[in-house]
């Protein structure tokens, strides 16, 4: 395991933000950290950097214990939590020039980095002109600057645009399969970390509720074929009939649990062959509430 | 030591910029070239001093314009400046997930903001110097160069220099602290205000008091050399006073203190 930590728990004041937390992070994978605002990615975050002192429990990263190793552990990590830390007053190349500086890493890699994010261009800009987006490449770069074995990246996607949130997918996707490193992500969007992590973890109130593979994960969260039509009560009714699970009608739309494309195509051509006219059929993933919801259920 | 001289390099190479390096250089060029041009046009009324009262008075402008209130200012923006670029940018949080020590990140800054005192004391010395031989050379009449004041000068800028201590650290660790700009510069603001009222007013534990000790420095000069009416007149300069030892002393405890404060803090 890269990451491992048994029985972690963190508390502000009276405030509890993690509970217990075991993670189990292998080596080669991109392990989703999923949870909503406020669950306590952060501060985890902020705990596997030794930034925050741990109440209870033990964090080995690397199979070394973090409070006893921290400069050798650290010396692996790359890392970028919340808003990319940045100084306004220097330029782009600057702020990669200046931690180049203080890792003693070859000036050279400072252009390789600000290729690699698409900023050779804004490069001698200052870096408060930087646009959201362009200070959280920024921060990506200086996060990659050291070449690290594990990357920790505290909701990266954070204010890129549609291109800038792929682009930043399949980096972590590359560096993983063809780097071998390990990626360590925060996000609050199901959506996102399905579409690229090998491994998850869920967490809310600071609780771990769930972690496995993305397959485990995918076997609770049914994906769900989503139908707009008429009338969705008789329509639902006609398809129940059928042998099918409806999970959800209401005035616009109508859910049935997805089972295959095929099925999809049998389901538009059931309700179009008896009247029942479909204006979309689309295959759609459980929202983060109600995927909590199937979990502590299931627990 | 290699992280402390790497954090040492960056702190330079963040500041190189920023007017928390410029004002240790520009202010002294500033004011002694104001008490030069003050020299320069008034020329005429200082030609019959001797070398060593001119010396005394061009000398004495400048340390008197610093001591009372400068100095302590200066330092109080100095350590705010250098603490606020990581306050500001959000990169303590950084800093302190990078494989270097804390005690060399704390200890860097620290020498930095203790660096750019010394720089801005040694261009005091420089361009006071500097610009009272310039005056001899313009004004042939104004006879510095009867006298030579450039060890006794040194000296009094060195015990300038350990008076600035204490207040360094009390200012450092206050602007590690308090992110926000009003704490550390109205509190700093207040002592230097307070600490100059109690020197200046003779105040019998001024000593005790690290924003007192700058102008007790300057006023133990003037003290010194008024008194004296002797046939030949001599600047002198006591430099390990009781107020100096205090200075030196809370400077230590406070920067120990500090780091101490680093470690347990967590960093938000």
């Amino acid at each position: 395991m890269v990451i491992d930590t048994q029985g972690l728990s963190f508390h502000f004041g009276s405030q509890q933000v993690v509970r217990s937390l075991s993670l189990q992070v292998p080596e080669g994978s991109i392990y989703g950290f999923l949870g909503p605002n406020g669950a306590g990615k952060t501060t985890t975050i902020k705990l596997l950097l030794n930034l925050l002192k741990t109440d209870q429990g033990s964090i080995r990263i690397f199979n070394k214990d973090l409070e006893t190793n921290r400069i050798a552990i650290l010396a692996q990590i790359g890392s970028l939590i919340e808003q990319p830390a940045i100084y306004g007053h220097l330029s782009g190349r600057e702020n990669l020039v200046n931690r180049a500086l203080l890792l003693q890493v070859p000036d050279s890699r400072v252009d390789e980095m600000l290729a690699l994010v698409h900023l050779k261009e804004a490069a001698n800009k200052k870096a408060s002109k930087y646009s959201l987006g362009m200070k959280q490449r920024l921060g990506i770069a200086l996060a990659l600057l050291p070449d690290p074995k594990l990357l920790i990246l505290d909701e990266p996607t954070n204010g890129l645009d549609p291109n800038g949130i792929i682009e930043v997918r399949e980096l972590l996707i590359r560096l993983v399969s063809k780097h071998n490193k390990t990626v360590f992500v925060s996000s609050h969007l199901l959506s996102e970390v399905e579409r690229m992590a090998t491994h998850v973890g869920i967490i809310d109130h600071g609780e771990l509720l769930f972690q496995g593979s993305i397959k485990e994960l995918q076997d609770i969260s049914q994906p769900q074929v989503q139908i707009e039509t008429d009338n969705t009560v008789d329509a639902a009714n006609l398809l129940k009939k059928q042998g099918l699970a409806v999970t959800e009608v209401n005035d616009d739309h109508l859910n049935v649990a997805f089972t295959s494309k095929t099925q999809m195509a049998e389901i538009n051509a059931l309700l179009t062959r008896n009247n029942y006219p479909v204006y979309s059929i689309h295959k759609v993933q459980k929202d983060l509430e109600k995927l909590f919801l199937d979990i502590t259920q299931k627990a | 030591m290699k992280g402390f001289i790497l954090s040492f390099r960056s702190e330079f190479y963040k500041t190189r910029k920023t007017m928390a390096f410029w004002s240790a250089i520009i202010l002294p060029f500033v004011i002694c070239l104001l008490i030069f041009i003050g020299f320069f046009t008034h020329s005429k009324q200082m030609s019959s001093d001797p070398g060593i009262a001119l010396w005394f008075k061009f000398a004495g402008a400048i340390l008197g314009v610093m001591g009372s209130l400068l100095l302590p200012m200066l330092i109080v923006f100095i350590a705010y400046s250098v603490n606020n670029i990581e306050h500001k940018s959000e990169t303590w949080k950084s800093l302190f997930s990078l494989p270097i020590p804390k005690w060399s990140i704390y200890s860097a800054k620290y020498a930095y903001a203790f660096f750019l005192i010394i720089l801005c004391l040694a261009l005091f010395l420089l361009f006071t110097l500097g610009f009272g031989n310039l005056l001899s050379v313009l004004k042939p009449e104004l006879k510095f160069s009867e006298y030579h004041i450039e060890s006794t000068l040194s000296l009094i800028y060195l015990k300038l220099l350990f008076s600035a201590l204490g207040v360094l650290s009390i200012q450092f660790l206050l602007s590690l602290l308090f992110r926000d700009f009003l704490k550390p510069m109205g509190i700093g603001f207040a002592a230097t205000i307070a600490g100059v009222i109690a020197a200046g007013s003779g105040w019998q534990y001024a000593y005790l008091f690290p924003y007192s000790h700058a102008m007790l420095t300057v006023k133990s000069i003037h003290q010194a050399n008024m008194g004296k009416g002797g046939a030949v007149p001599q600047l002198t300069v006591d430099l390990f006073t009781k107020d100096i030892f205090v200075s030196i002393v809370v400077s230590v405890a406070v920067f120990v203190l500090g780091y101490f404060i680093v470690l347990k803090k967590s960093v938000k």
